[in-house]
């Protein structure tokens, strides 16, 4: 083993050394340092993507840094001072955009870039529309939506099922936790106000729908704790400080299954959203292919779909959501749990990325603007 | 000998005047302790000056317009604003030009997100256009091509477009590609535009050149292997739309005149749409005037606009004015974040003085066991410790349950003081209170006991000799720690995050929202060269009252 | 020894012990009283309990035992802003954040007078001690000797009838203190008031008091007018501390009356005045001032003892001459004579025979 790690080592340096000929067969980098989330959703990353692939790869060192929260802003300060030393970042589809439009993610072509399905089917066709701007490679499918104490729910009403439930102190009286920013909030509150479901990006570009939705908002903003961090949620569910609040459908469901917390899903307009991977600009020959050979390998439609033995978000690729099996450790059916289950999904929103492009600082300053009121 | 009866300057043992020789002496010891210092000089001006004033210098500049479509913004000086119409073709084709560069460059989206910020609507314009550009141009070369397939050949177009004389020219294309891309454009590019040329068909010239240095330089291509851009084509469309470029190819001679003239011959198969109309296919809203207004009011390289929006007001063509009253923020963050920081270095003296007291009047053993317990807190991460603070603060906490079981307060009315701003100051008066105990204690070690022996013998009771002698000996460090307490609390973030809820953030929560969320970093520099300013103003203020000599971290 | 209780005692200390652990007593059975008026010293080596006494009647240290009076009242119970007693201390506590004036002025604050009385009385105070012009300065602008002066005038300000002064001079050079020296003392004997002065500085002691209370070991060792305590030292103790001595070591061999036949260890026989031995056989230490020694034969009177001495060392000193000999074993038996024009300058090596009356030769306890 330490032999071959040897022989392998210096045959790179004699390849290194007289690599003028082929830039074609440039050695991939052998570490190569990957951004994500830290927590659960890392953590399934490792088991379905980087460890497989260090299997494959002998010798391949994999650094991972938790630092996808703030990617957009480090990626830039990054190529500022010009040297990138991340290599494959995790990232939503929001930030992805964001990054292939100020040029600091490499275009991903699907075709060339991506593996078929098993079938045959192309990438392009398999992903779908969920490849979203030029630079973007689609992992999962995620939701944010609600769960609610089912003890706290007051006797002789039923359990909140709609999202509508959510702006109705009267029936369900109580703490909510929502997400302090206005994306997905100022939808369900338009949607809670009467507007028609494929009319509210259009009310909402108009100032008077943005006002209809903060009004809409405030009439509930007296019992509302606003959250920032995707584990506040479930802590507050925990703690029994509110009563229902909005989150990752991941997060409840380690909270339900894996905690077994008294606490109930409500899918109700849930809001698909994207998270995967785009590889930064800029990066040298060698380090470039090994993030591009990573990433073929690690959006393939087996990898894609053993990512959700650990945890409850849906597989990007439709080839994949036959392979969802059981939980690797509960041993429990994912499929019911997954956002794009049809049980779930009867009433769903997708992250509209064009819309909160434009839109995003705008309404997040009027919003700021109204919570600081 | 030195005559030592002579007039004139003093002069050294070596016959140098002494004042030379002097000054000499001096230079050297000071160029090595200049010398001495120098790395931690480096190390400062590199880790500490020069960020603030990149932060200055960020939260006006601009040039990212000018710089992108510098033939627009050139255009744009002759639209009127208040006219109510968009501008004129002139400037739609300036645009094209521009656009078509700094998308290859992809660079449009990001002129397209800084305008976002001053009117939304605007990134998605620039994205959305950029992807049709190409097939703006397209018309162009397939209505060429279908005239004369010569136009496809790049060997063609290399012939036409090649010569001398334009050197000044290229210089010019060069750094304005630079300016747009913000690399490097030096290099051999293997072409050089004919004179003549740009004097026939400028346009044609000038596309041809800007992709023959970008092809070259960027792409590290052959220009003459490469099919140029559509640009180009769309540039030849542009000249022959000007009877006099028509005029002159009938006189023509050069390289290509055959398919010049063949184009010229089929005039009609070009397209006749204008720019205005292909742009505004692309999207309807490059006729609006509100963004063309945005373009003209952020087209100068610097730019006061930042600033403005920092204080609630907004640029506009008619001058500044206030925002409207749902967008106005940052007034009250900065008064919060100054009034909070206030009171929770008014409660860091209150609750540091008497603990700084007793340390400073305990023997040293007992006081440095002391001292761990108060500095303990800096061991655990502060993500940790605000943390802590949910745990006991909200309203299933610690806190609360014990008053409710000591019957203080109702089951159904717990109190809420978390996720407001009484959380924010217990919190942050917990985490900044070592910095107010360390300078009072460092400070009161310093007053002997003897001059409260001498207030007493004096006639003074306890509490006189303490506030008359001892209270305002140990200002300088409630002075320090103040100093310390307040500008570190208003700096904070991460703590009011957590347990500020709506009311008890700061201004430097908006300043990481726009740093690593919105990625507004002018507006971001902007708030944050106001709030060190604000510091620098009450430093300044307390000068004036206390005196900064009244100000000791100790001895 | 000690003062019997006087009924006209201004201070008194009545039996009065201190401990700060409980375990070792600083002061021993104290008693002392002072008229009102007196310039009364305590003088001792550092650890002899003066300072502890100081506090004791300032009202910064409380007596374990025994009974404090201030003009017949117990003070023991009163704090120490109560007591009405001007003190000075060592490195004079102005305070620094308040003008000379505002210094001065404090005290008189704290007891609520009226604006112009209080400038009156600075005023006064300042000029009583020659600073009428420094009333603005800070403290620190001041000079060592400037400030000393500051600290005494405020703690007089506010006219107490006693002031404690806790090592006033020590941080003066040699000069200024002397100057200072002097000037206290008149200035307490103008103003009449009752002064306890605590110092190490025995030259001091002796120029400025009416009486000096000798310290050691938690003890008053004696306690006298300064002439008595130089001249008549009670013990070896108070004979070695104050001023400069020399110390034969013998055994008693007769009392007559005054005189006493002492037999030094060589064999050598002199004439002492028995002041600490009672019997014939006794150990004692004879202490013989050094000015006092005679080794001009005329001047001796006839009949004295003398013994032979071995010049070892000649200094001149300007006004006197200081000569170092050995004598019955004893290498540093110094003598001083005065700088006259007929005086002998003795030469090293010389052999003279020196002699003293007998009443300057004091027999006292062995140690």
């Amino acid at each position: 083993m330490k032999l071959t790690t040897t022989l392998m080592a210096s045959t790179a340096l004699v390849v290194a050394a007289g690599s003028a000929f082929a830039d074609d067969h440039a050695k991939m980098a052998d570490s190569m340092t990957v951004v994500s989330w830290g927590g659960a959703y890392q953590k399934s990353q490792q088991n379905a993507y980087t460890i497989p692939y260090a299997e494959k790869h002998d010798g391949l060192e994999v650094i991972w840094d938790e630092s996808s929260a703030e990617a957009v802003a480090k990626l830039r300060a990054m190529d500022e001072a010009g040297s990138v030393t991340w290599d494959v970042v995790d990232v939503v589809a929001a930030d992805a955009l964001r990054l292939c439009d100020e040029g600091l993610a490499i275009e991903i072509d699907p075709e060339k870039d991506l593996a078929a399905a098993p079938d045959g089917t192309s990438a392009e066709e398999d992903f779908g529309e969920l490849l979203v701007g030029d630079c973007f490679i689609p992992q999962i499918v995620y939701s944010t939506t609600f769960g609610y104490r089912t003890d706290m729910v007051p006797e002789g009403a039923d359990a909140p099922s709609q999202i509508c439930d959510v702006f109705d102190l009267e029936k369900y009286p109580g703490k909510r936790a929502l997400e302090k920013r206005p994306i997905n909030n100022v939808e369900w509150a338009l949607l809670c106000d009467g507007v028609a479901k494929e009319d509210v990006y259009d009310v909402l570009a108009t100032e008077e729908g943005q006002q209809q939705a903060l009004d809409k908002l405030a009439t509930i903003k007296d019992e509302v704790i606003w959250w920032s961090a995707g584990a506040d949620t479930p802590q507050l569910l925990a703690d029994g400080e509110v009563f229902m609040g909005s989150t990752y459908n991941g997060r409840l469901f380690a909270a339900i299954e894996e905690q077994k917390q008294p606490i109930g899903m409500m899918w109700d307009a849930q809001v698909f959203d994207l998270d995967g991977w785009i590889i930064p600009a800029n990066l040298p020959e060698d380090r470039l292919k090994r993030a591009m050979d990573f990433v073929k390998f690690a959006t393939d439609t087996q990898r894609l779909a053993d990512q959700a033995k650990y945890i409850s978000y849906g597989p990007a690729r439709a080839s994949s959501a036959p392979l969802v099996g059981q939980h690797a450790e509960l041993g429990i059916d994912m499929a019911p749990h997954m956002p794009t289950d049809p049980n779930n999904a009867a009433n769903t929103f997708l992250y509209n990325y064009e819309f909160w492009a434009d839109y995003r600082d705008d309404i997040d300053a009027k919003f700021q603007a109204w919570l600081a009121q | 000998m030195a005559d030592t009866t002579q007039s004139g300057p003093m002069l050294a043992a070596d016959g140098s005047p002494l004042k030379r020789s002097l000054s000499r002496t001096l230079r050297r010891q000071k160029l090595r302790a200049l010398l001495l210092i120098a790395p931690l000089l480096i190390f400062v001006l590199v880790t500490f000056i020069i960020p603030i004033v990149s932060m200055l210098f960020r939260s006006v500049e601009n040039q990212i317009v000018s710089h992108t479509l510098p033939q627009t913004v050139e255009a744009l000086q002759e639209w009127d604003p208040n006219s109510g119409e968009p501008p004129d073709e002139a400037v739609y084709q300036a645009l094209f030009f521009d656009m078509f560069k700094a998308a290859e460059a992809k660079r449009h989206t990001q002129v397209g997100n800084r305008l976002n910020y001053e009117q939304p609507g605007l990134s998605s314009m620039f994205r959305g256009t950029g992807r049709s550009l190409d097939d703006m141009g397209e018309e162009f070369e397939d209505a060429l091509v279908d005239i004369d397939p010569s136009f496809k050949t790049s060997e063609f177009w290399f012939e036409l477009l090649s010569g001398e004389g334009a050197d000044s020219f290229l210089k010019d294309r060069r750094a304005k590609l630079a300016a747009m891309a913000g690399e490097s454009m030096r290099g051999d590019i293997g072409f050089a535009p004919s004179a003549k040329a740009l004097e026939l068909l400028p346009a044609t010239t000038e596309a041809y050149t800007d992709f023959a240095i970008w092809t070259a330089i960027v792409e590290e291509d052959v220009v003459a292997e490469e099919r140029p851009w559509e640009a180009v084509y769309a540039g030849l469309g542009v000249d022959l739309r000007s009877a006099e470029v028509v005029q002159q190819i009938a006189s023509y001679d050069g390289p290509g005149a055959a398919a010049l003239k063949a184009a010229v011959a089929n005039i009609d198969q070009l397209p006749q749409e204008s720019f205005r109309d292909m742009f505004a296919e692309s999207d309807e809203d490059w006729l609006d005037t509100e963004g063309w207004r945005t373009m003209a009011l952020y087209s100068p390289d610097y730019t006061t606009g930042y600033f403005l929006n920092s204080v609630d007001l907004q640029k506009t063509i008619e001058g500044v004015e206030a925002r409207p009253e749902t967008q106005q923020i940052y007034i009250k963050l900065f008064i919060r974040t100054l009034y909070m920081s206030l009171i929770i270095t008014g409660a860091c003296i209150l609750l540091g003085y008497p603990v700084a007291w007793i340390l400073a009047n305990l023997p040293l053993r007992t006081a440095n066991v002391l001292m761990i317990l108060v500095l303990l807190p800096f061991w655990t991460s502060l993500l940790v410790r605000t943390s802590a603070w949910k745990v006991l603060l909200q309203q299933q906490g610690v806190i609360n349950e014990i008053l409710v079981w000591l019957g203080f307060v109702d089951d159904a009315n717990r109190l809420i003081i978390m996720n407001n701003a009484t959380g924010t100051i217990i919190a942050m008066t917990h985490i900044l209170l070592p910095f107010m105990i360390l300078p009072l204690y460092s400070v009161m070690k310093t007053i002997p006991p003897t001059y409260l022996r001498a207030a007493k013998s004096l006639g003074a009771t306890n509490w006189t000799a303490f506030w008359r002698v001892y209270f305002p000996q140990s200002v300088p460090g409630i002075g320090a720690g103040s100093i310390l307490v307040f500008i570190l609390s208003i700096g904070y973030y991460i703590t009011p995050e957590i347990v500020g809820g709506t009311d008890g953030v700061f201004i430097s929560n908006r300043i990481a929202y726009h740093i690593s969320s919105s990625l507004n970093w002018g507006l971001a520099a902007a708030l944050g060269t106001i709030l060190l300013l604000v510091v620098l103003a009450l430093y300044w203020c307390y000068d004036r009252i206390v005196g900064i000599d009244n100000v000791k971290l100790g001895g | 020894m000690l003062d019997s209780q006087s009924s006209d005692a201004f201070v008194a200390f009545e039996r009065v012990q201190k401990s700060y652990d409980g375990e070792i007593l600083v002061v021993k059975d104290l008693n002392l009283s002072i008229p009102k008026g007196e310039f009364l010293t305590m003088l001792g080596p550092s650890g002899s309990g003066k300072t502890t006494c100081l506090m004791m009647l300032a009202g910064f240290e409380t007596a374990t035992h025994g009974k404090i009076l201030l003009d017949g009242v117990s003070i023991n119970n009163i704090p120490p802003h109560k007591r009405g007693i001007g003190m000075v201390f060592q490195n004079y506590a102005l305070f620094p954040h308040m003008t000379v004036a505002e210094n001065l002025s404090f005290p008189l604050e704290v007891r609520k007078l009226g604006k112009s009385d209080r400038e009156a009385k600075v005023k006064r105070a300042l000029d009583m001690v020659q600073m009428g012009d420094f009333g603005g300065r800070r403290p620190a602008q001041l000079s060592g000797g400037q400030q000393q002066r500051i600290a005494l005038a405020r703690a007089l300000v506010f006219e107490p009838e006693l002031v404690l002064m806790d090592e006033p001079l020590g941080a003066l050079d040699k000069q200024l203190r002397e100057h200072m020296q002097f000037e206290i003392t008149n200035l307490a004997h103008d103003l009449g008031i009752t002064t306890v002065y605590v110092t190490h500085d025995q030259t001091e002691a002796l120029t400025m008091s009416d009486r000096v209370a000798v310290f050691d070991d938690g003890r008053i060792q004696q306690i006298d007018a300064p002439d008595v305590l130089y001249e008549s030292p009670k013990n070896s103790f108070v004979a070695q501390f104050i001023g400069e001595n020399n110390t034969l070591v013998g055994t008693v061999k007769e009392i007559k009356g005054e005189i006493a036949l002492v037999e030094l260890d060589d064999g050598e026989l002199i004439d002492c005045k028995p002041v600490n031995v009672s019997a014939v056989g006794d150990r004692t230490l004879v202490s013989i001032r050094p000015e006092r020694v005679e080794f001009d034969k005329n001047r001796l009177k006839k009949g004295t003892h003398t013994i032979k001495a071995e010049v070892l060392e000649f200094i001149y000193m300007g006004d006197i001459f200081r000569t170092r000999l050995r004598v019955a074993g004893n290498d540093n038996f110094v003598i001083k004579s005065r700088n006259a024009p007929d005086q002998v300058r003795l030469t090293p090596g010389e052999t003279i025979e020196i002699g003293w009356l007998p009443e300057d030769c004091r027999a006292l306890d062995a140690p």
